[in-house]
């Protein structure tokens, strides 16, 4: 049961004391929307602030919610990419991917989803067609029902032709308990695959780069490939897909939602070298670059070995591979082993990342 | 892609490290002259893996932190005119002004559009005539050329609703002011790869000599660096100063000719403002007479902008290499990436930004 919205909260930028960074930007930038230290800010701060309650307070990428004595994961999310089309994938396989995922890393298989459509005025029907056409491909590649939906129009100049938000539920299995704040020292951490294709692949087409070789998104669903690992144990600690701000994000935000530490072992993690060479020419590092299709667990070390060969056998995580564990030093904090032996702190970022000029 | 994993080789790192080991019998204080250098030392851990004699010293070279406060008021001052498209590389949107960026700026209405190349605001303003289009040229000698080139092009094309904010600085100028300081503990420089791969090297070996200091141009890979440090301890233990180069792979002593032919054409050296340092003389460049209506300072009046530099941030010594990072008092505290007092914590290539985002488990500020 949901507690009641805190109506007593007074948004009142020129009074606030409490939420001190969000004074630093009296206006929204872009990296409130980067899934980084900003956006996390603007959430807790402003709307959990105002509205918020128990269950939207635990943060997660979807609510664990009881209706009628089952367990239900409940998520929405907004899809607001340019282009609209890039390798491997468009705006309309990222939205229901994108939501079937966010369930997934509470443990539950997408059952229904809905999709709405805001269209700018202008926009050809052709298009519209071919992302409806790819929403329905993915739906129907992850298992889950479009059970509702809604259009709206906006003015020329008013949208980036096509936004799609979905939202959708699904149910979680008994003895399943899923969330960022179950991580364990000692726990295993497992990533599904290389990392940083999807946010190279839009970026070579949205600014006309071109790296020598194609990269394709990883964008996929993954509700399969997390029922092939609760196969192995229902004691699956955390989940978490590093969508925006990467794989660097992810674990910082379940460092600290658990107070516990992440040691990285960075030549272990997965990259392509295209991405490798991608961001080492745009001065980008490859565990801040987002994913679609790639997931990140936290596991007791007793189920690893087994959870590991589970995800290997899967097509989602043929190249899952272990990265690092759950330390009970450093609280918060995630640090990375490097490849010639030093240590560096891994942060959240503040915003997105900026390519450098030189 | 193959260089990439060459250029980490923790096998070949060990046996480099060896060497300098083996070689090293007395304290040495180098400088590591560009941002990108001190980054990638930080990032991979090199300065924890190299024996306790060779301090590195983090240089003035990351051209975002050393644009002046003032430069930076006028851009924002353009950015928020309307009808202005204002262009810029990313890590410049934000790079505090007197009180706001770049970001704020196009958060408020300014259009503030992040490009990856010159080029591309150049065909901004093709496509958009009705528009005034201008792109913030900063950098060292490596972004130079093509800034040169993108005013070159603007008036070959008669693009006239395009100018150039130009804030360009030079490497030995800085050297030279970095060796002439008092207080300066500098013995020798890595110098900067990339700057030398556009210049070449034929305006070192004066300084070395004059100064008696080894240049070393190293490049940007773990194993450039170490390369660099072993050949430039090789040096100090001799009682050497040449200049060598030890990044073959991109510099050759004429440098690219083409470039330089650009920037001899288009530019001219001037006195030029480097942030937290003050004015070096002849130490930057400005777009030469026959360009000067595509300068957007002359087009745009920005001459009333009214600076206020934060008296907290000590990021100049920290750029002359008089201090590091963590010795600021301010370093951690008033000033974070998020609150940044100065540019070298909010640039990717700022010292005070590597210390911060890879260092605080082991530098604590101080005071």
């Amino acid at each position: 049961m949901a507690d009641t919205a805190r109506t007593d909260a007074i948004v009142d930028p020129a009074n606030w004391t409490c939420p001190v960074p969000l004074r630093d930007h009296p206006v929204v930038v872009m990296g409130h929307g980067g899934g980084g230290a900003l956006s996390g800010e603007l959430t807790e701060h402003l709307f959990a602030a105002a509205y918020g309650n128990e269950t939207l307070d635990a943060l997660t990428d979807s609510a664990a919610v009881e209706l009628g004595g089952a367990r239900l994961a409940f998520s929405t999310d907004s899809y607001v990419v340019r282009p609209l089309f890039f390798p491997g994938g468009s705006i309309g396989d990222l939205a229901v991917n994108g939501t079937v995922n966010d369930l997934a890393m509470s443990g539950a298989r997408a059952a229904y989803l809905s999709t709405a459509f805001i269209l700018e005025e202008g926009v050809e029907l052709e298009v519209v067609g071919r992302v409806a056409q790819a929403v329905g491909t993915a739906a129907a590649a992850a298992g889950v029902t479009v059970a509702t939906g809604d259009t709206k129009v906006v003015e020329a100049g008013h949208g980036d032709g096509v936004y799609v938000n979905t939202s959708g539920i699904g149910l979680i299995p008994s003895g399943v308990d899923i969330r960022p704040q179950r991580a364990t020292p000692g726990d295993v951490i497992i990533v599904s695959g290389p990392i940083g294709a999807h946010g190279v692949a839009v970026l070579s087409v949205r600014e006309g780069l071109e790296f020598g070789s194609d990269v394709l998104s990883d964008t996929a669903p993954l509700g399969g490939l997390v029922t092939a690992m609760l196969k192995v144990t229902p004691d699956i600690h955390v989940l978490r897909d590093p969508t925006r701000g990467g794989l660097a994000t992810s674990l910082c935000e379940i460092a600290t939602a658990s107070g516990t530490g992440v040691v990285l072992t960075e030549s272990s993690v997965p990259v392509p070298d295209a991405v490798v060479a991608a961001c080492g020419f745009l001065g980008l590092d490859p565990l801040y670059v987002a994913n679609e299709g790639r997931l990140v667990a936290f596991v007791p070390p007793e189920h690893a070995d087994a959870v590991l060969a589970a995800m290997r056998a899967h097509p989602q995580g043929a190249a899952a591979a272990v990265i690092g564990t759950c330390v009970a030093e450093h609280p918060g904090m995630v640090v990375a082993r490097t490849g010639l032996g030093g240590t560096r702190v891994v942060d959240l970022p503040l915003g997105e990342q900026l390519p450098r000029i030189c | 892609m193959k260089y990439i994993e060459e250029f980490n080789d923790p096998q070949l790192a060990r046996r480099l490290l060896d060497e300098i080991r083996a070689t090293v019998t007395r304290p040495w204080a180098m400088m590591e002259v560009c941002g990108g250098q001190t980054h990638s030392i930080i990032r991979h851990g090199i300065d924890q893996l190299l024996p306790d004699e060779v301090e590195l010293i983090h240089g003035p070279g990351c051209p975002v932190c050393v644009t002046p406060l003032e430069m930076i008021d006028k851009a924002l001052a353009i950015a928020s005119r309307p009808n202005v498209v204002f262009c810029s590389f990313g890590d410049m949107l934000r790079v505090p002004g007197t009180d706001r960026d770049l970001f704020r700026v196009k958060g408020e209405g300014g259009d503030v559009r992040v490009v990856y190349s010159p080029l591309d605001a150049l065909d901004i303003a093709r496509r958009e005539p009705d528009k005034e289009v201008v792109f913030f040229g900063i950098g060292f000698e490596t972004t130079a050329p093509a800034n040169a080139m993108t005013v070159h092009e603007a008036r070959r094309l008669g693009i006239a609703n395009f100018s150039l904010l130009v804030s360009h600085v030079r490497v030995p100028p800085a050297i030279d002011a970095i060796m002439l300081a008092p207080e300066c503990r500098v013995q020798a420089f890595l110098a900067a790869g990339h700057v030398c791969s556009v210049m070449g090297t034929a305006e070192y070996p004066e300084l070395a000599e004059r100064h008696r200091v080894p240049i070393v141009v190293t490049g940007f890979e773990p194993l450039d660096i170490l390369e660099g440090v072993r050949r430039t301890v090789r040096q100090l233990e001799r009682g050497e100063h040449r200049v060598e180069n030890a990044y073959p792979r991109a510099v050759r002593e004429a440098g690219n000719p083409a470039a330089l032919r650009m920037l001899e054409e288009v530019f001219e050296v001037t006195d030029r403002a480097w942030r937290g340092i003050g004015t070096i003389p002849d130490s930057g460049w400005r777009l030469a007479e026959a360009f000067r209506a595509y300068d957007a300072e002359h087009r745009f009046d920005v001459g009333d902008v009214r600076t206020v530099e934060s008296p907290e941030c000590h990021s100049g010594e920290v750029l002359q290499g008089l201090i590091k990072p963590n010795e600021c008092p301010a370093f951690g505290t008033t000033c974070t990436p998020r609150t940044p007092l100065g540019a070298t914590m909010v640039s990717s290539e700022g010292a005070c930004a590597a210390y911060y985002l890879y260092r605080r488990l082991e530098v604590t500020p101080v005071g």
